[in-house]
């Protein structure tokens, strides 16, 4: 897996969002358009379907930015969040409700510093998922891509569960306890 | 709000993988609308599939599909900025799927002042609305499959825990349990299940079939 990550996706939305800025998108769309479409055809879709859910997803990218909290989520769990939801809609045909938008983030725009942790310990959880034993990681990647069912999730005693919760779940509280 | 039954580990993975059937998504948004420490959870698992994606393999996409992205987004309409709020005791996702608040219920009496409505979802699962009169026990029931069950109003207890609103009970194949509510409000819950119940007595298994339980 690729660890590094040095530019900072979430200026380059915050470009988009602001400024309709089409260099920034183009820049987003280079880096994560190919790596949606990969995540799609993993899940299962052909690559012509995977393409335009891609394709799809990085619309949605734009369309959505003003809902777009970089204090909250790095760019790429904000993009696997629609390309997850595009999924569900092109393969699954079910519904999957979301949350209220409960009102626990300030008005204000969340301060840059914020911004980059949170992209930071995702990076630092993508290198931890990159450590883990190969066949932990297999199953972790057959969740996501959707070969497991929430009874096979819960019956497996292999998945690093409360690791995953309690590596970034620091990042999280520290937040809310920021704000509240 | 002091909420001490959460959900799972492993219902948060699966929710977060888009891996859950439509009636168990219901209760865990409905959940995850009420309790701060659940969302911060699902941001975790969110994250895990943030890494996947930011790690994936790159599956190059055609020289005109950035153009042609463009194209589509100059054609979408705006999202509103903010989104409806709950209506009542149903927080937002629950309150859609009613079309209101309490008031907007179609119940069918099950008998002895209990009351069930059934919300239409995909198949592989079922969700339903139940209204338990206080002090009212429910019949002595085993799972087939799995049960998550909700409370938005009043609280039950089972021998096991005692669950207030917000708090989620998880019950699998290898348990019975016989839920009864509190004195005070009628309890008001949200339960899925992905298979039939098993009652202990004759009657209720009766009338299983006419109820849909």
């Amino acid at each position: 897996m690729n660890v590094q990550n040095e530019v900072d996706w979430a200026a380059h939305l915050i470009l988009v969002r602001d400024r309709q800025d089409k260099a920034a998108f183009a820049a987003l769309f280079r880096h994560f358009a190919p790596r949606i479409k990969a995540f799609l055809m993993k899940s299962g879709a052909n690559a012509a379907l995977a393409e335009e859910c891609a394709q799809d997803v990085m619309a949605t990218l734009w369309q959505k930015s003003h809902l777009f909290d970089p204090a909250r989520a790095s760019v790429a769990t904000w993009v696997f969040t629609i390309a997850r939801n595009r999924r569900i809609d092109a393969l699954r045909k079910s519904r999957r409700p979301e949350p209220e938008d409960l009102p626990w983030g300030p008005e204000a725009e969340p301060d840059q510093a914020e911004a980059m942790e949170m992209q930071q310990e995702t990076d630092r959880l993508g290198a931890a998922l990159a450590q883990l034993p190969s066949k932990q990681r297999a199953l972790i990647e057959r969740a996501y891509y959707g070969d497991l069912t929430h009874s096979e999730i819960a019956a497996e005693t292999g998945l690093p569960l409360g690791t995953i919760k309690s590596r970034i779940r620091l990042a999280l509280e520290r937040l809310r306890h920021h704000m509240s | 709000m002091t909420i001490k039954h959460h959900i799972s580990d492993s219902l948060l993975m699966a929710y977060s993988a888009g891996q859950l059937p439509e009636a168990f998504n219901l209760v865990v948004a409905t959940h995850l609308s009420m309790c701060d420490e659940c969302r911060v959870a699902l941001g975790a698992f969110d994250a895990v599939g943030g890494a996947l994606v930011e790690g994936a393999d790159e599956a190059a996409v055609s020289d005109k599909a950035l153009d042609a992205t463009l194209a589509m987004i100059a054609s979408l309409k705006p999202v509103p900025d903010k989104r409806a709020r709950g209506a009542g005791i149903f927080p937002e996702p629950l309150a859609n799927y009613v079309g209101g608040d309490l008031s907007a219920v179609k119940w069918r009496n099950l008998g002895r002042g209990v009351r069930q409505a059934i919300l239409p979802t995909a198949k592989g699962a079922s969700v339903r609305l139940l209204h338990i009169p206080a002090g009212q026990a429910m019949p002595d029931h085993g799972h087939r499959g799995m049960e998550l069950t909700l409370v938005l109003q009043g609280a039950f207890s089972d021998g096991v825990g005692r669950y207030n609103r917000g708090d989620v009970d998880s019950e699998t194949e290898a348990t019975q349990h016989k839920p009864v509510a509190e004195a005070g409000l009628p309890c008001i819950c949200l339960a899925a299940t992905d298979a039939p119940l098993r009652f202990t007595a004759l009657i209720p298994r009766m009338l299983q079939p006419l109820f849909k339980i």
